[in-house]
């Protein structure tokens, strides 16, 4: 039995913890023995090269893919494993099902639902989920479309909406199941230069005005820079080096993250 | 030979009533196939190899093998092994089951038609595995299907001559019938042509028609 990983983490312990996660993909390692804090209303963004497995983090964290090895926390409840005779075991569907609301992901592709307009969109999940009646669901909706600027929007289909469009319309979705932490993954990678602005804006006033705990995977390094608690740099599954904007930015001490830094500097 | 109107018109209410039956036929035949094809594309798709081995093994061979060939056997050849149908129930459970072979295929390449990104996306909205089939990948998957859906029910009228072998009072049955009591060919197979003619081609557009309506419906359109 595992002694290293407690049934429940002491009070005042950081809202999410990864602790000693490995997760593999056949033989490949992309997250090795991760270990990684995440405080109430921290904005934390994760940077690093491709394969570095800094998707995967969020992943692992949303539930979307199995871990193979440690516990992840959410909220000072383990999240990936569930109590079982005195100490942890993975966790089944339904013990996922009742925690997993408290984590809201927001997708690089946006992934709304394409048969479905802005509102239903944001409707189905507090309903379905939450058990909201339809009236509170669309109230609180409505407020959040009118949030990321999507009121006037609420009645159109994704197909009918600009990519910048749709991926506020997507962090609405996201925020309606009022998840305890938001992780971004690459959500402006896929959208065109003139639009990437108007979700930055809204990520924006996220942070600032709603202080919400964020985990954000992004390339835009000047907004990491700008709008980051913590800056995590990952290399081949590890933090390589963390720390906050000005120092990673400004004086970094690893190697790869020089690199790095030097590299995509560069390029922009 | 030449083509005589007033046999033609003297034939036409046994002909019209034949259509009724091959209607029939085709309308139990689709539905048959429609629910089956939904039973066998789960059985396929469950992680239990017990029953998604033997599922899928008989849809190939049901898949490989002529309707024909299939349907003499269920209608001559399993008599002998003591199970006896009616040339009707024969020839409908085994259209039915030819066909819901080809539209599991359909359904299963539609559902995987839907993106594996809909999925994580219902994952992370914390939905029911039930919730995120009703609600967001059957209602996606179902304008993928539609096309193939709807070629296998004008496919399996066209194939309801072949029920003609095993004696169900179909078109064609009641085409050879009218042949080999007047010894005049031209006007009942004439007319059997031209009355598929006239009830798939209009099916065929209704169809397209449909596909383009739900696709309006579902937003999926850009114009």
């Amino acid at each position: 039995m595992d002694t290293t990983h407690p049934q429940v983490l002491p009070e005042g312990s950081p809202l999410v913890r990864f602790s000693g996660v490995t997760k593999c993909y056949g033989p490949l390692t992309v997250l090795d023995k991760l270990d990684l804090d995440i405080a109430q209303n921290e904005m934390v963004s994760i940077i690093g090269p491709s394969g570095s497995g800094k998707t995967t983090v969020l992943r692992v964290l949303m539930t979307l893919e199995k871990i193979n090895d440690g516990v992840i926390y959410v909220d000072g409840e383990p999240l990936t494993h569930m109590p079982k005779a005195g100490g942890l075991t993975f966790s089944t569907e339904r013990y996922l099902h009742e925690r997993r609301s408290k984590i809201g992901m927001v997708f690089q592709q946006f992934n709304l639902f394409p048969h479905m307009t802005a509102l239903q969109n944001c409707v189905e999940a507090p309903m379905q989920v939450l058990g909201l009646s339809r009236e509170d669901a669309e109230e609180r909706a409505l407020n959040l479309l009118e949030l990321v600027g999507m009121g006037e929007k609420k009645d159109q289909h994704p197909t009918r909406l600009s990519g910048g469009q749709q991926q506020r319309v997507a962090i609405a979705r996201a925020l309606a199941m009022r998840p305890k932490v938001m992780l971004l993954d690459e959500v402006t990678s896929a959208l065109d230069p003139e639009v990437i602005g108007e979700v930055l804006n809204v990520i924006r006033s996220l942070n600032s005005e709603h202080n919400l705990t964020m985990i954000m995977v992004t390339h835009q390094m000047g907004f990491a820079r700008e709008i980051s608690d913590r800056v995590c740099f990952f290399y081949e599954g590890k933090i390589a080096e963390q720390g906050s904007p000005e120092q990673l930015f400004g004086d970094p001490q690893n190697e790869r993250t020089k690199q790095f830094l030097h590299a995509v500097l560069d390029a922009s | 030979m030449e083509w005589r109107w007033e046999f033609a018109w003297e034939i036409l209410p046994r002909m019209l009533w034949a259509t009724g039956n091959t209607l029939l036929a085709a309308g139990v035949g689709y539905t048959i196939a429609v629910v089956l094809g939904l039973v066998l594309m789960l059985g396929q798709r469950t992680p239990y190899r017990l029953i998604n081995m033997p599922v899928r093994e008989l849809v190939e061979f049901v898949r490989s093998t002529p309707l024909l060939v299939q349907l003499f056997f269920v209608f001559f050849v399993a008599p002998q092994f003591g199970i006896k149908l009616s040339a009707w129930t024969a020839g409908m459970l085994t259209i039915g089951l030819h066909f819901g072979t080809y539209l599991s295929e359909v359904y299963r390449g539609a559902l995987e038609g839907v993106p594996k990104s809909q999925w994580e996306a219902c994952r992370a909205l914390n939905f029911t595995t039930g919730y995120t089939y009703r609600r967001v990948i059957l209602p996606q998957a179902f304008p993928i299907a539609l096309p193939g859906m709807g070629n296998y029910l004008v496919g399996i009228f066209k194939d309801t001559p072949l029920l003609a072998t095993i004696g169900v009072a179909e078109l064609m049955h009641t085409a050879n019938a009218l042949g080999a009591e007047t010894y005049r060919y031209l006007e009942p197979y004439t007319m059997v042509g031209f009355i598929f003619l006239i009830i798939s081609l209009p099916t065929a557009m209704g169809l397209r028609r449909l596909e383009a309506a739900v696709a309006r419906a579902q937003g999926n359109t850009r114009h």
